[in-house]
């Protein structure tokens, strides 16, 4: 960002809360590892020092919904697993965001079977989706940096109701 | 004395006509049995002390779609003993399918059974806990039939409610 650039002149900045809020939030966006087959070994590559994701903040992969922003489903998602999935997700606070990891979340894959979600998108709001079957770690980082760009983008008062409209929404 | 002729003779002096086939194919041994005589077979193979196959390797199922007795239960067994695997047939008319459960005899054909059941909807009498093994709970269709369509049934398998 150039901060150290800035103190240096005058000591302080101009900037907007929204800007600020963004800038925090796509800075530390941690991960909800949801490694269901084989694009988990990819998404785990990316977390080694050889791809590491931590130069984009997003090292911190916690294995608890409650402390996550961001979900990568890696792999299969059949209709038992979706109920599984679609939880989870619902437990993590808001604003969050999803990246569909590989061909079979994207779409159901090579797995065009009566057990296999054909898409997440069918029971998730997906925001990146991933070519590759599994993408390599480079794909899952540039997944990643397009949700950055994306959140960047947001002002604080998207996401601000948006829990309570799914409650209203859950409760018709 | 051949290993096959030992088996074969020693079901067949005790089966006689409830044994229907006897088929040797690509080296495997197989035997067809009249369905209501399974169970007893099972009992006499695991405790004949000459054959003494005590493990129950896998049980599946044919759907042969077009034949009058539609479902076959196959059963692959082992014996330690003479180091030699069996394989065990069952043609089934019964509508709705059904066959006496070999689960008395050996344990681990609770959850072969289980499976079979879930994928061929063929019911095995007197099965301790015969519930699905891979569908959810509730999946009335078993996608391992001929007549069911390889992409599923829609809106059989329930997805969880999206928010927009």
């Amino acid at each position: 960002m150039g901060l150290e650039a800035k103190l240096t002149q005058d000591g302080f900045i101009t900037t907007t809360i929204d800007s600020v809020i963004a800038w925090a939030r796509k800075s530390s966006v941690w991960p909800m590892p949801m490694g269901i087959s084989c694009c988990a070994i990819e998404m785990i590559a990316a977390a080694d020092p050889k791809y590491d994701i931590a130069r984009f903040g997003s090292e911190v992969m916690r294995f608890t919904p409650r402390q996550c922003d961001l979900m990568i489903v890696a792999g299969t998602v059949t209709y038992k697993m979706a109920q599984v999935v679609r939880r989870i997700y619902d437990q993590m606070p808001d604003p969050k965001w999803v990246i569909a990891m590989g061909a079979c979340t994207s779409s159901g894959g090579m797995y065009r079977s009566y057990n296999v979600v054909q898409g997440i998108d069918q029971f998730l709001p997906v925001d990146v989706y991933t070519a590759g079957c599994p993408p390599r770690p480079e794909n899952l980082l540039n997944a990643l940096m397009t949700i950055q760009e994306k959140i960047g983008k947001t002002k604080a008062r998207d996401y601000q109701n948006r829990s309570l409209k799914e409650l209203e929404l859950s409760q018709i | 004395m051949n290993l096959k002729e030992l088996i074969t003779d020693k079901v067949k002096e005790k089966f006689g006509a409830a044994l229907e086939e006897v088929s040797d194919f690509r080296d495997d041994l197989c035997l067809t049995i009249k369905n209501n005589q399974i169970v007893q077979l099972a009992k006499f193979l695991k405790e004949d002390t000459e054959l003494e196959f005590v493990m129950l390797k896998d049980v599946t199922a044919i759907d042969w779609a077009t034949r009058k007795k539609r479902f076959t239960a196959v059963y692959h067994v082992y014996s330690f003993k003479l180091n030699y695997t069996l394989r065990i047939k069952a043609n089934i008319d019964d509508d709705p399918p059904a066959i006496e459960s070999v689960t008395p005899v050996w344990r681990s054909a609770e959850w072969y059974e289980r499976e079979t059941w879930d994928m061929y909807g063929i019911k095995f009498i007197n099965h301790p806990d015969l519930r699905r093994m891979y569908m959810p709970e509730g999946f009335e269709h078993h996608p391992l039939r001929k007549d069911f369509p390889v992409l599923g049934i829609p809106g059989s398998l329930p997805l969880p409610y999206k928010a927009e």
